[in-house]
């Protein structure tokens, strides 16, 4: 069995904002993009053109409806939006770099570890022999067994995009954090708390993924923003004027009134 | 034990940028080529421009996708002559010199009667060419696919404010703190939508989805209101009332820069009846209430009343466009209790959205402090914002009253003063720009019958006098664009192409000549029937439509359908240029244009279509395409796109130009103008001045800026049409007023349609329908493409087709309670015209009485190199099958369109359908369409990049 470090330098990792992305699969495929030609082995697809075409993949979206039950201001409901007003939830998952992660410990050969300078997780493919006892143990699913290599896959935090030395700085980031359309990923080390992705946490309540499995996940996933009613605080009655009536004509008065020279007068002082 | 170390510098290889074509936002792409162990480059990595203003380094799914859809199986290989039936797909492959000159064959002879060719194009980038190649032919019959996409919002936001959405205009993202999105809109344009929201929501805007369906963008919607399809307009028009109720109106800015204060003739009976006043010059007039007169509404210092009926000379009476507006809106029929139930959103959810547009606009302005000057040489010290910002697009556009919401849209923009302001929604150059300044219709010769056409075919009319009929009557095109059943069809109505040639209504074809636009599958209504139209023979056992002349770049549907095949390159391998003479891709602080160019060379004996195009023009001696000696004008697209002019130091880039490449928009052909561009990550791009940035349909700097550029020749202020006199001459001439007259059969419909105010009347379809909307067709169904496949051609592709392999159809689950359906099981779907057998999903976020599937999903067996069994084809389907382009028969003998009967725009989500739980069987979608017969046999495993990984 396989140890994990002690601690960890950095801890390297991707806050995910709920409340912006809108499952738009542009992570998944550059991921696939960029990572078929990247670490380890190439992400092979199965029946790509035929009738039941699968492949490896390292990043998913997964999109379910969610009708919020409990009224607004008691939990789940004012967090996920309005009671009985059903909406869909777009969730991109990849390996979360567990501080505790089962998917080490539990590797035969010592191919799955976690990296003591930063914190990635990472398979050395050299070693794995695709038993699939990661996957099984990982919690969140996010291991995926290339079927042409016979190898474990699982996201790298691109690590050989953000150590990489031929690319400009400014894209030494993982590929689906320089993609995103809505900028709903960041990237950042968790263990300095004043970095951007320590700070969105604690601005916008990141939360854990399943906390109860003690994995100690590095990835944080932000709630959606508390949703208000269109118009709150707007005032829907005519607006205040001397003689308001119905109608066209009050509209008609209201203009008279604004056009009119002494109202001119009036703004002018 | 130490970690083990790590290579994790491995370089990308060589860097190319240029613009991506997975869909229709081109987006800057830096694509990466990288040799593999024989040496052979080949593309490692695509990712999007940080430099591009477009996208700004991000890219979507499907241009990270572009990799497989450049080495895509589907390719085509070489030209191709058909050898079995149509429909087949049995060819033999020819060499390019037969198939041009077999082409040539075709055509030469038409040029005769030109308008036997019909030249038609989809999601062309290039209409600039192809239309000019179209005038040029003398053929009336040439369009792209804006006719059954989002004509309407174009030409009802031309004819409005001089500009609309997507490629005209966009919220001002940075600044905007209400974004109100209407209806399916996330095709146009998506990455740049998708950055916009992402900033709305940290800058702590609101976002508001009203769509029948919550998926996609309206998932992280603040508010959504799942309205029925349809009935957008009601709901805006009863947002107008309350904004009216609530006195929450800009009145300077509508003074300012709308036809507001225009005096609107109250005559009835008369020719003038309903029509702007005008001067002798043709000025509007407005009135004067210091001086109590009508005057020009351009006289310098003039304060215009707005607020009841005056008197003109001759006793004329005539009443301000305000005024008339504060009337028919303030009518109950348009308050929130009175829409709500056919809109299907509560009363006090209306007056909710009306208070929070009206809160925003007036007590949350923003100002930029930045001097300025209007058009009437007024200084102002500042931009003032109202940072409500909206948009939408095929949504409400594809309904028979679509034409109406779209402006409704637009107006209710206008009313609180958010066009082109800080915050609100921004033109982007060359927009705006009014109808007045774009070019007519045209449909006839310069001389005869033959030869060039007298001007572009495509445009805005300014009354029944601008229709292409003949002096009888006759329609002139063979879409029947701009005729009485569609007068402001701007984009031509492609969707009838292929029915009409059929028909022979108005007259036969003989040759249809089409680019990049899938027609026998998921581009047409009623597929089945436009298949058997396509294969339909004559008495004599000829093809009704004689000669099919295709070109793809893949092995699509209707591929199989042609007669001959001209197959066209791969984004990566071809040049091309996104023009403002085209479709603008600007900002709307910067004029932006782009090139394509072959960043990979083609390994196929195939070519880049517009570079096709001008070999064929050449080979038919089309003025323009070939020297005096007879010669061919231009080597290849490169070449046209650098030297060709549209007129003196107008030409398809504008940046770059001038001998030494220092002049932008006006200046003579560069011959280094491709380098210049690919130096510059293949964009150009000119920044507006600071004092031009904002009210450009106003602003004299932005005016004078676009005059610099080459947009026009003298400056084009837009004054906003809140009422529209283009409408009321239809209207005018519907009640029997002019020379030019409506067949009898369309006058109530012209009466009811045309009204220079928005309005809105209910669907078609439904309408037509009767008795039996309700009691047979209760439900509406409609289609989005998902976000992975957004206006793309991408759902064959080996990575995105893994997302989605087959499309359910979404039920309501109060639906699915009814008719006792479970997720999983199979239903028969049926609209008057078809039925269809789906598979169905459970769904909550959605309109109650709307189902909903992933548009373009579904692929005939065979098609796009796919296996017959994929469950694209198996499982998958098209609701296209429902539709039909034709309406419900009235028993009159006329064939209805089923478009808007202002804009001809196809009106797809009128479709009415029941469903009801299939019999177990055979679990395969239905209609089966009959295989197509593969190019090649495609791999049964793919590990791209395997030769660059250890």
């Amino acid at each position: 069995m396989t140890s994990l470090p002690q601690s960890t330098n950095k801890k390297l990792g991707l806050v995910i904002d709920l409340d912006t992305c809108v499952g738009c699969h542009a992570c998944v495929i550059n991921c696939k993009e960029w990572n078929t030609s990247g670490y380890g082995t190439a992400l092979s697809d199965q029946d790509p053109y035929g009738a039941n075409p699968t492949g490896a993949w390292l990043n998913r979206i997964h999109t379910f409806e969610v009708v919020p039950d409990k009224p607004k201001g008691q939990g789940v409901g004012e967090v996920i939006g309005t009671a009985g007003e059903a909406r869909v939830v777009h969730f991109p998952k990849s390996c979360l770099h567990c501080e505790d992660a089962p998917c080490v410990t539990v590797c035969p050969t010592g191919a799955s570890y976690k990296r003591s300078e930063d914190g990635i997780v990472l398979v050395d493919e050299d070693k794995c022999i695709g038993c699939g006892l990661c996957a099984w143990s990982c919690a969140y699913g996010a291991r995926e067994m290339d079927l042409a290599a016979g190898v474990m896959k699982k996201c790298t935090l691109c690590v050989d995009r953000i150590y990489n030395e031929e690319l400009q700085e400014v894209d030494r980031q993982p590929a689906c954090v320089r993609t995103c359309p809505a900028g709903a990923r960041h990237f950042g080390d968790f263990a300095d708390p004043n970095s951007n992705v320590s700070l969105l946490v604690a601005e916008r309540g990141g939360f854990d993924l399943m906390p109860e499995q003690d994995n100690k996940p590095v990835n944080k996933y932000l709630p959606p923003r508390p949703r208000s009613d269109l118009g709150e605080g707007a005032d829907l009655g005519a607006a205040h004027t001397e003689e308001s009536t119905e109608g066209a004509s009050g509209l008609l008065g209201w203009i008279d009134r604004a056009l009119s020279p002494s109202s001119k007068q009036k703004e002018a002082n | 034990m130490a970690d083990p170390e790590l290579q994790l510098s491995e370089p990308l290889g060589e860097k190319h940028s240029t613009v991506c074509y997975m869909c229709a936002c081109r987006c800057g792409i830096n694509v990466y080529l990288k040799p593999g162990a024989n040496g052979e480059k080949s593309v490692r990595y695509i990712e999007g421009n940080r430099d591009h203003p477009v996208n700004q380094g991000v890219l979507c799914a499907k241009g990270s996708a572009g990799i497989m859809q450049h080495y895509s199986p589907a390719r085509l290989n070489a030209p191709m002559r058909r050898v079995g039936p149509r429909g087949s797909g049995e060819f033999e492959e020819i060499s390019w010199e037969e198939a041009l000159q077999q082409a040539v064959d075709w055509m030469e002879p038409l040029k005769q009667d030109p308008k036997k060719l019909a030249f038609f194009t989809g999601r062309d980038q290039s209409q600039s060419l192809t239309s000019w190649w179209a005038q040029q032919f003398g053929t009336p019959n040439y369009a792209a696919h804006g006719g059954f996409c989002s004509v309407n919002m174009a030409a009802a936001g031309i004819y409005t404010i001089g500009g609309a959405f997507w490629e005209f205009g966009s919220p001002d993202w940075d600044r905007t703190k209400l974004f109100v999105m209407f209806g399916v809109a996330e095709d146009h344009d998506s990455n740049p939508i998708k950055m916009g929201i992402g900033k709305l929501k940290k800058n702590g805007g609101r976002f508001v989805s009203v769509n029948p369906v919550r998926t996609g963008y309206s998932a992280v919607a603040d508010n959504w209101l799942g309205i029925r399809p349809g009935t957008d307009g009601l709901l805006i028009l009863s947002v107008i009332h309350e904004l009216f109720r609530m006195q929450k109106i800009d009145v300077d800015y509508l003074i300012r820069y709308s036809n507001a204060p225009f005096l609107v003739i109250d005559a009835p009976g008369t020719a003038d009846h309903g029509m702007l006043a005008r001067d002798k010059n043709g000025v509007e007039l407005v009135w004067d209430a210091a001086k109590k007169k009508a005057v020009p509404h351009t006289t310098k210092g003039v304060v215009p009343h707005l607020t009841s009926e005056v008197t003109l000379p001759k006793k004329v009476k005539a009443k301000p466009v305000l005024m008339m507006m504060a009337e028919e809106y303030s009518k109950p029929e348009y308050a929130p209790e009175a829409v709500a139930a056919e809109t299907g959103i509560a009363a006090e959810t209306i007056r909710g959205l009306a208070a929070e547009i009206a809160k925003v606009a007036f007590e949350e302005e923003i100002t930029i402090e930045q001097e300025w000057v209007d058009m009437k040489g007024e200084k102002h010290d500042r931009f003032i914002g109202r940072p409500v910002s909206m948009h939408a697009m095929r949504g409400i556009s594809a309904h028979s009253n679509g034409f109406q919401t779209c402006r409704a849209l637009h107006v209710l923009q206008v009313l609180i003063g958010s066009i082109d302001c800080p915050g609100g929604f921004r033109c982007k150059p060359s927009y705006p720009k009014p109808y007045t300044a774009h070019p007519k219709p045209h449909a006839t010769n310069v001389k005869g019958t033959t030869g060039p056409l007298a001007g572009p075919h495509l445009g805005y009319p300014h009354g029944p006098e601008d229709l292409a009929l003949d002096k009888d009557g006759h329609p002139l095109r063979i879409d029947k664009a701009y005729t009485w059943d569609a007068p402001l069809s701007a984009h031509g109505m492609m969707h009838m192409v292929i029915a009409n040639a059929h028909a022979g209504d108005p007259y036969k074809i003989d040759t249809l000549f089409m680019y990049m636009a899938n027609m026998a599958w998921n581009s047409s209504m009623n597929t089945r029937g436009v298949i058997d139209m396509l294969t339909d023979k004559d008495e004599n056992g000829e093809y009704k439509i004689p000669h099919i002349i295709y070109s793809d770049a893949y092995n699509s549907e209707m591929v199989s359908y042609a007669d001959l095949i001209l197959p066209d390159t791969t984004y990566l391998e071809r040049h091309d240029c996104i023009s403002l003479l085209d479709r603008p891709c600007s900002e709307p602080e910067a004029v932006v244009d782009s090139i394509r160019w072959p960043v990979v060379e083609p390994n196929r004996d195939v070519r880049g279509f517009q570079s096709v195009v001008l070999d064929l023009g050449a080979r038919l001696g089309l003025p323009g395409m070939v020297n005096e000696d007879g010669s061919p004008r231009f080597a290849d697209y490169a070449d046209y796109i650098v030297n060709h002019e549209r007129k003196p130091g107008i030409g398809p880039l504008a940046g770059y130009r001038g001998k030494d490449g220092s002049q932008s928009g006006r200046g003579e052909p560069n011959p280094n103008q491709l380098e210049r561009y690919k130096e510059n990550g293949s964009f150009s791009i000119t920044h507006l001045p600071e004092e031009a940035l904002f009210f450009k349909h106003a602003n004299k700097a932005y005016q004078d800026f676009a005059v610099d550029m080459g947009f026009y020749d003298s400056p084009q202020p837009s004054i906003f049409n809140l009422y529209s006199d283009v409408m009321q001459k239809f209207r005018l001439a519907a009640e029997g007023h002019g020379d030019i007259q409506p067949p009898d059969r369309l006058r109530d419909r012209l009466k009811l349609t045309f009204n220079p105010l928005p309005t809105w009347y209910a669907p078609f379809e439904e309408e037509r329908l009767g008795d039996r909307t309700d009691k047979e067709f209760p439900y509406h169904a409609l289609t989005q493409r998902p976000a992975a496949m957004y206006h793309s051609w991408g759902s064959q592709n080996a990575w995105l087709r893994q997302i989605h392999t087959k499309n359910p159809l979404y039920v309501p689950s109060a639906i699915c309670d009814e008719k006792g359906l479970e997720d999983g099981d199979w239903a028969w779907v049926t609209s008057w015209h078809g039925k269809i057998k789906v598979q169905i999903a459970r769904m909550e976020a959605v309109n109650d009485r709307t189902m909903w599937t992933w548009n373009a999903i579904g692929k005939r067996r065979g098609a796009w190199n796919l296996d017959e069994n994929a469950p694209e084809a198996t499982k998958g389907f098209l609701l296209n099958h429902l539709i039909n382009e034709l309406l419900p028969p009235k028993g009159d003998g006329y064939r209805w369109s089923n478009s808007d009967p202002i804009t001809g725009q196809a009106a797809w989500y009128d479709l009415r359908v029941n469903i009801e739980k299939a019999p177990p069987e055979a679990e395969v979608s239905e209609p089966v369409v009959q295989p197509q017969k593969k190019r090649t046999k495609p791999t049964d495993e793919l590990r791209y990049g395997l030769e660059w990984t250890k």
